[in-house]
């Protein structure tokens, strides 16, 4: 029993981590809390659902397609929104301004479009058949989104940390000004991060659309709040504190549901925020920078 | 011929409501600041303000007056900590207190859960929403035009910079943020007092969103701009019936045009002052 629920834990946790992944990938280096996240969530998720179901796309085609599309979203989708804000060099609240009413914008769109009602991948599209592995019994999805976001984070943090274009990225972070004069292409970085974030954003979206089998427009609204909690635990911008502070969140939110009440865990997220906020506002490791004078 | 004037009576109560909304909103953005907890303040003062009715049969000026308190309270302990930070610690902090409480009314059985509670008396009518209207449009003309609406200026355009000029910024901040709870829970109140039943989908992230689009439109150069605002996005789509499927799209649309096309207006004004 104990194990079946660190295993939930860990399943849970690793949503929270991949959700956040990208979010906070976001703010790092383009410094803006795009809200926008939740539509590329979904709209991944649509996309391989539509290409399963009508383009009769094998499942791996379907997430490939998911992934790419949202990457192409979330980089016209920045032209359009961000980049005159970044030309002008507009407050930070702007930006976050400008994802709020585009979030708004294209959610319901999307609801107009597809219904607000829930969908399901078909049945031939990936077993959900449980399998049991010793005390554990857990569907195929759920190993694939645990080793799934270590992979990524893995990943991500190694581009970042070891490439070329990961030191361009930093600097870019750093200061996009002097990135410019040291020869950085800022335009390229930036369209480079919009993509990858949208791209993590939508394979997310697909990962917990399976897992869930269920599709939603709204989707990445009932994520949101998990998610700023997350980047403000690990603090913004800090992708290994977000995959720690995901992991912690979702053994917490299990550890209530399962010991003390299935109600109360709907709380644990925001208190944990709040608490966050009074006690370690820069993170869980402190150096994610708030305001620079 | 009696539905017809009922129709038209909650169009006319409404938008005295979300004015209030829109001068809400209008006094922590004439700071620079963005709280997003708009809907979540008018929720608590909804139900505060409808349990105290439906329960103790309170008189209504009591009624209104804790549930402008109760939110204002909520309001201290969540920006206590987020003001200390960033604005943008500000506006997640307050999406998340929405989200949150969303939940809660859901799951509370007290609160009537998903179904919301129904039967509230009706016990706001025109005078009294729009005379709250009035004075508390009135008190804010007076206070940006004097001391006080050019600290808010100053803090809009560098907090640093107020800062060293000797203006308690943080102070300013939490005044305002509360201030803007109170506002919004007398709202949600008067709302509650005239459309008989409020439900926890009522006050979510959509009902956020758009009262930032009626400050927005309006603009926030005065405080009459947000009122103003409010009335063109509550009427236009029950006077353009056709619009009324598209009403969230369109409210999306206005904070997208607005923020690109004139930021600097919006978070950059200066305001026009008399003598």
């Amino acid at each position: 029993m104990f194990v079946q629920q660190l295993f939930n834990a860990l399943v849970l946790g690793s949503v929270y981590a991949l959700f956040a992944l990208g979010f906070t990938l976001t703010f790092g280096v383009l410094r803006v809390i795009n809200l926008m996240y939740g539509f590329y969530f979904a709209a991944g998720a649509y996309l391989a659902l539509f290409a399963v179901q009508e383009l009769a796309v094998p499942l791996w085609g379907a997430v490939a397609l998911g992934v790419v599309g949202s990457a192409v979203l979330g980089v016209v989708c920045d032209g359009l929104l961000l980049s005159r804000l970044r030309a002008t060099k507009a407050p930070e609240l702007s930006s976050l301004m400008v994802t709020l009413g585009g979030v708004l914008l294209f959610n319901s769109l999307m609801n107009l479009m597809f219904g607000a009602e829930v969908r399901r991948f078909p049945a031939g599209a990936l077993s959900f058949e449980a399998i049991t592995l010793g005390p554990l019994r857990a569907a195929p999805i759920q190993f694939i989104i645990i080793a799934v976001v270590f992979v990524l984070v893995t990943a991500v943090f190694l581009f970042i940390a070891r490439t070329r274009i990961g030191a361009a990225l930093r600097a870019v972070a750093e200061r996009p000004d002097t990135a410019a004069l040291m020869g950085v292409n800022v335009g390229g970085i930036v369209g480079l991060t919009s993509g990858l974030s949208a791209a993590l954003a939508g394979g997310a979206g697909i990962l917990v659309g399976l897992n869930l089998n269920a599709v939603q427009p709204y989707m990445g609204e009932s994520l949101m709040l998990r998610g700023f909690a997350v980047i403000i635990i690990g603090g913004l911008g800090d992708i290994r504190g977000a995959l720690v502070a995901g992991l912690g969140l979702g053994l917490l939110e299990v550890m209530t549901a399962g010991y003390v009440s299935s109600t109360l865990k709907e709380a644990v997220a925001f208190s944990a925020l709040i608490l966050a906020l009074w006690l370690r506002p820069g993170g869980l490791f402190g150096w994610a920078s708030g305001k620079r004078a | 011929m009696d539905d017809f004037l009922w129709a038209y009576q909650s169009l006319f109560y409404g938008l005295g409501v979300n004015g209030l909304l829109g001068l809400s909103m209008y006094a922590v953005l004439a700071l620079g600041q963005l709280s997003l907890g708009q809907a979540a303040f008018m929720g608590i003062g909804a139900y505060t303000g409808a349990l105290l009715s439906l329960n103790f049969g309170m008189p209504f000026a009591l009624v209104l007056a804790i549930a402008a308190v109760v939110p204002a309270v909520a309001a201290l302990v969540i920006g206590g900590p987020a003001l200390r930070l960033t604005g943008v610690h500000l506006a997640i902090a307050t999406i998340g207190f929405g989200e949150v409480l969303r939940v809660f009314y859901i799951n509370s059985e007290t609160l009537g859960g998903g179904l919301g509670l129904t039967g509230i008396p009706q016990r706001a009518d025109g005078w009294t929403i729009y005379g709250i209207l009035g004075v508390a449009l009135g008190l804010f003309t007076l206070a940006s035009r004097s001391k006080i609406g050019r600290a808010w200026e100053a803090i809009r355009e560098d907090e640093d910079a107020a800062k060293v000029a000797g203006i308690n910024v943080t102070a300013y901040k939490m005044v305002a943020v509360i201030l803007s709870a109170a506002l919004a829970g007398l709202a949600g109140a008067l709302n509650a007092h005239c459309s008989s039943f409020i439900g926890p989908g009522e006050y979510g992230f959509d009902a956020a969103v758009t009262v930032l689009s009626f400050a927005l439109l309006g603009g926030v150069s005065m405080p009459l701009g947000p009122v103003v605002g409010a009335f063109l996005l509550g009427a236009l789509p029950e006077v353009l019936r056709p619009l009324h499927d598209f009403r969230l799209i369109f409210n999306g649309l206005i904070i997208v045009v607005v923020v690109i096309f004139l930021p600097r207006g919006l978070l950059g004004f200066r305001v026009r002052r008399m003598g």
